[in-house]
């Protein structure tokens, strides 16, 4: 659709009300929090309508936001960079560093800002029903909404400052919500350890933050008058060709660690299972569609930092492909040997969002992109289906195994719900997950990264065999404990007692059987076994699955071309845009486009002109007729890249019918393989793993999670702190006592009969003078850990007089 | 008055408030009496706050009266009163540490006069040097020190936040 | 009027300091010491700050006093908490972290 003209004709980019506003939308659930905090227990609805209100203000803001994007896009032709609508303002400033805070809208931020709250408006619903009667039940809503506000504050983002803002907050709400009943020891356990866990990976945020903005900031301020912390800078700045290899390569690994926290990839994937002991619809809002998402959208916000720094399209395998990829399989497998439904959806959730770093390592943004909006959809789904389950038909349990079986007929709606987002999950077409999964594997194929196409398909394959699992232990078979209506009779006494207790004791989720005796006595559902949920439970069930059947169809490119909205919509187009002026103040507008074959760039000097058409129509139909340009491959000429150019698999009937036969062939294994298991306890099957020597080895290396965790606290932890401890010791005991020795006129000797000898006074002490003193010291420094603050103070004073003694005879 | 008389009264008064607060500053930390210690303490504080004026900060000695013998002083004559049901002399209020304490002070102090002999020998402050005008200070704490002042203001947040969690009975 | 007097004043006020909370047992009076040496640093600070003629070091001192504020507030409360807990304010008490 490049036109043939060769005169540069000017087309008004389209604005709106909502995208030119789109950073009031992380405000209003922040006002929102605070109405919460303040007022919520006031309230009738304790606060929740402050929450849910809020959330769909921000829902109708998005998607206006959305709808005048598309506008925007549709206004020009496809070889036109559409700018994003960046606006900021000073958020404070001091001594020539100054900080913007502000919005940068573009396709990726709408995305996420329309999946983040559209969700959280159906969580919040959802919790009104699921945490009723809770004992926190207000500052839950208030944990949720301030999460919310992060997040869109993070998407929208001017900047990096910003981001880290918003990303810190999700983690501060991920720690309070993991935490939600922290009167249980596991649970406040597991907020903790999410807590320190992603700190780990922050440590990257804020280095390779840092390490970007020493980089990028002269040629930015200079270039394009933003600051280096600006997204659009260090875009720009990136495919410039002026960063050194090495600058860029430490900030992308840097950043990329922040990712591997935050999204759970392997290694320090071991929060995201624990996470689970949160409410149910925390899990799903934030362990599964949303936060664990914002290291894949870092990635994808600066993508031509990643793109140049981790050499994305290179001949080798690069850092997150790789980290992608052994993220997939490993968190499937580990997903086969858990009992509790959640945590299986959590591995699922880890071994998903190793396909989206994957997708994003080998240079396939739009699927990895895509992937984040429709895994949304039908993970959320099933983890409010999960919750569904529990709350009404299992007694709050989510053990499988124990408490589940036989739910299709009693929860239908549940059922059917999960079954649709299960085919989505595992890639089936024609439902969302086949569009955007199929796609990832395809284009990591199609960029060369063939082992990691076939890594991507037997994670396809694993997926569909442990869904599969999940699902005929859950909805299949013979009801089993709480699903069949058992209600722990032994405990029956206690029933007229716990009456009123209501919800307030019951929603604890993440413990199974040993803790029904609280629940058991509840009125609605104590007597009454499995049965579905009510409506409140069941219609964002319902609208979650509508989407997970239908939202893979906004980028269907198996129904060819037009059928690529996403496409057109959301990837930024690799186009060089002219900066006319330097160093205009941030956010000032007054780029064009460049005009091929004109030596000057066009500068109308109107705010939001933008010239189409004229460029190069070589390298044309290379892929299915789609222009070229030389983004990210050459230094650009005359102007800035802002996002480089990306390769796109065609897309091929025969590649989607292997891996959908892929996918059945891991369902029907599965699925017979259950049916032996678990119904006709086939004596050849069951304690297989207990009789085979390999097999039980291998199961007892999943069932311990690799035993990364041993290795984490056991070794990792120790190793440093007691080491440390210990070298200090040494130090004290060693290095300090030497010098000190060595400066008095004693041997060490003495010193070992001072410290024999310490608490005698030391009587000959003040007569032999300076020496002794000297001896003195040494007697004192030995039992130096002795936990007493004067003596921490006598060493950190004794140790600064020798230092600046030291200095000063240097000196004369 | 002649400037030399200026000088030789500047002079003078240093000389007297730097032995007193010197004393002071003994007193504090050899006193048996912990409300004594307080009320040198407040001899010494008084002093800084007129060296200060000598040194021509008139703002900081107006702060140091206000913040130190206003507020911190009876910080802690409260806090001893709160924590000690006699108020008296008492023994046991230094430990077994004196006998290294001692060295190390006056290794410190030998170290830091050497230097400072060896560093600054005999210069003098010139009476006529451009004098620092509060304006000046303020327009550096809200200019080039803006981030120090929020970094402390959060401080200051934290330390009042804290001392009550601290402090209140629960 | 010498640089060094002001200098010295401060090396030994800072040194008594020093010797104070290393030898006192009694957690307020270390806090005592604390706020000498504080105040050490101050007088130097204004002293250099004569010299250069410029105000960098009031504005330095107005942040020492401060954070010494801060300390103090926060440092007494510990002593309130430490006393009702163990009806006792000497630090050789508190010993749980000896190694």
């Amino acid at each position: 659709m490049f036109s043939a003209s060769t005169e540069a004709a000017e087309v008004i980019l389209k604005s709106g009300w909502f995208l030119e506003n789109a950073f009031i939308i992380p405000i209003i659930p922040a006002v929102a929090f605070f109405l919460i905090i303040f007022f919520g227990k006031k309230m009738p609805m304790k606060g929740s309508e402050f929450g849910i209100v809020s959330m769909f203000a921000a829902l109708v803001m998005s998607i206006g936001a959305a709808y005048q994007w598309i506008q925007r896009v549709n206004g020009v032709s496809e070889e036109t960079y559409v700018k994003p609508i960046i606006r900021s303002w000073t958020w404070w400033q001091n001594d020539g560093v100054s900080l913007g805070i502000g919005q940068h809208i573009d396709g990726l931020s709408i995305t996420i800002l329309v999946v983040v709250a559209f969700i959280s408006s159906l969580v919040q619903i959802y919790s009104t029903e699921y945490l009723h009667g809770d004992r926190r039940y207000t500052h839950f809503f208030a944990s949720l909404t301030l999460f919310s506000a992060g997040m869109l504050n993070m998407v929208v983002a001017e900047n990096m400052i910003q981001l880290i803002l918003g990303w810190e907050l999700m983690g501060l709400c991920s720690f309070m919500l993991i935490g939600h009943w922290w009167e249980e020891g596991a649970n406040s356990r597991a907020a903790l350890k999410a807590f320190f866990t992603t700190r780990t990976g922050d440590i990257g945020l804020l280095v390779g933050t840092s390490v970007l903005f020493f980089a990028a900031n002269d040629w930015t301020q200079k270039t394009l008058g933003v600051s280096g912390f600006s997204i659009r800078g260090l875009s720009a700045w990136a495919l410039s060709g002026d960063p050194s290899s090495a600058a860029i390569t430490v900030g992308a690994v840097a950043l990329f660690i922040a990712c591997i926290g935050k999204s759970g990839q392997f290694p320090l994937h071991t929060w995201l299972p624990d996470a689970m002991a949160g409410p149910t619809p925390v899990s799903s809002l934030l362990h599964s569609s949303t936060m664990v998402v914002a290291g894949v959208f870092l990635v994808a916000r600066v993508y031509p930092v990643f793109y140049e720094g981790m050499n994305i399209y290179g001949n080798s395998v690069n850092f997150i492909v790789l980290i992608g990829g052994v993220t997939i399989v490993i968190a499937a497998a580990l997903a086969f040997v858990q009992n509790d439904i959640k945590k299986v959806l959590a591995y699922s959730t880890v071994s998903q969002l190793g396909y989206m770093m994957m997708g994003l390592g080998a240079g396939a943004w739009l699927p990895a992109v895509f992937h984040i909006f429709t895994h949304a959809f039908f993970k959320a789904c099933l983890f409010l289906g999960a919750g569904s389950i529990s709350h009404s038909a299992s007694h709050h349990s989510f053990d499988m195994k124990k408490d589940m079986g036989g739910l299709r007929k009693f929860m239908p709606i549940t059922f059917s719900t999960w079954i649709i987002s299960t085919l989505a999950l595992c890639g089936v077409f024609p439902f969302s997950g086949f569009f955007s999964k199929d796609e990832i594997i395809d284009n990591v194929g199609y960029a060369g990264y063939n082992f990691f196409m076939i890594v991507g398909l037997f994670g396809a394959f694993l997926t569909a065999a442990y869904m599969t699992r999940a699902t005929y232990l859950t909805f299949f078979g013979e009801p089993r404990g709480a699903a069949a209506g058992e209600h722990h009779d032994d405990e029956h006494d206690a029933h007229a007692s716990h009456d009123d207790h209501g919800h307030d004791a019951h929603g604890h989720d993440a413990h199974a059987h040993d803790s029904h005796a609280a629940h058991d006595s509840h009125d609605d559902h104590g007597s009454h076994g499995p049965r579905e949920s009510g409506l409140i439970i069941t219609v964002p069930l319902i609208l979650l699955a509508t989407l997970a059947l239908g939202s893979g169809f906004l980028n269907a490119p198996a129904f060819g071309e037009k059928w690529e909205n996403l496409k057109k919509w959301v990837e930024p187009r690799a186009e060089v845009v002219s900066v006319t002026g330097i160093a205009k103040p941030a956010g000032a507008h007054g780029e064009t486009r460049l005009a091929a074959g004109s030596e000057e760039p066009v500068d109308d000097g109107h705010s939001e002109a933008a010239d189409s058409g004229s460029h190069s129509k070589a390298e044309a139909g290379k892929d299915g007729g789609h222009h070229y340009s030389d983004c990210g491959s050459k230094t650009p000429v005359g102007g800035v890249c802002y996002a480089p150019q990306l390769k796109h698999a065609p897309f091929k009937w025969w590649k989607a019918g292997m891996s959908v036969g892929i996918v059945f062939l891991g369902m029907i294994l599965s699925w017979l393989l259950c049916v032996q298991l678990y119904t006709r306890k086939n004596k050849k099957l069951v304690g297989l793993t207990e009789r085979n020597k390999a097999l039980g080895a291998g199961y007892s290396f999943l069932a311990n999670k690799y035993y990364l965790d041993t290795l984490y606290e056991k070794i990792i932890v120790r190793s440093i702190a007691h080491p440390i401890s210990r070298g200090a010791y040494w130090f004290n005991q060693n290095v300090l006592d030497g010098i000190v020795n060595g400066a008095g006129t004693s041997t060490r000797k003495t010193a070992g009969w001072v410290y024999r000898n310490v608490d005698q006074k030391l009587v000959d002490g003040a007569v032999n003078g300076a020496g002794t003193s000297a001896e003195n010291a040494g007697g004192a420094l030995q039992p130096v850990q002795s936990g007493k603050v004067n003596q921490y103070g006598a060493l950190l004073f004794g140790a600064a007089a020798i230092g600046a003694l030291v200095l000063v005879i240097i000196n004369f | 008055m002649l400037a030399s008389d200026v000088l030789v009264a500047q002079n003078v008064g240093f000389a007297i408030i730097a032995v007193i607060m010197v004393i002071g500053a003994l007193r504090v930390v050899t006193t048996k009496n912990v409300v004594h210690a307080a009320l040198w303490l407040v001899v010494v504080l008084a002093g800084a706050a007129a060296q200060y004026i000598l040194l021509a900060a008139e703002f900081l000695a107006v702060t140091q009266v206000m913040v130190y013998i206003g507020a911190v002083m009876v910080l802690f004559l409260f806090g001893t009163m709160l924590t000690r049901a006699q108020i008296g002399a008492e023994k046991d209020l230094n430990n077994k540490n004196g006998i290294i304490g001692l060295p190390i002070a006056v290794l410190l102090l030998a170290t830091m006069l050497i230097a400072l002999n060896d560093g600054f020998k005999a210069e003098k402050l010139s009476a006529d040097a451009p004098l620092v005008s509060t304006q000046q200070v303020s327009d550096q704490i809200f200019g080039i020190y803006l981030l120090p002042f929020w970094a402390l203001s959060f401080v200051l947040l934290a330390a009042a936040i804290g001392a009550i969690v601290l402090a209140r009975r629960d | 009027m010498l640089l060094n007097q002001f200098l010295m004043l401060g090396a030994v006020l800072f040194c008594i300091g020093v010797y104070g909370v290393i030898v006192r047992k009694n957690a307020v009076l270390v806090l005592m010491s604390i706020e000498l040496i504080l105040n050490s640093v101050n007088i130097n600070l204004l002293a250099f700050s004569l010299r250069n003629g410029t105000p960098d070091g009031h504005t330095f001192a107005l942040y020492v006093i401060a954070v010494a504020a801060a300390e103090v507030g926060v440092g007494l409360a510990m002593v309130l908490l430490m006393y009702r807990n163990r009806r006792s304010v000497g630090l050789d008490d508190l010993s749980e972290m000896k190694g």
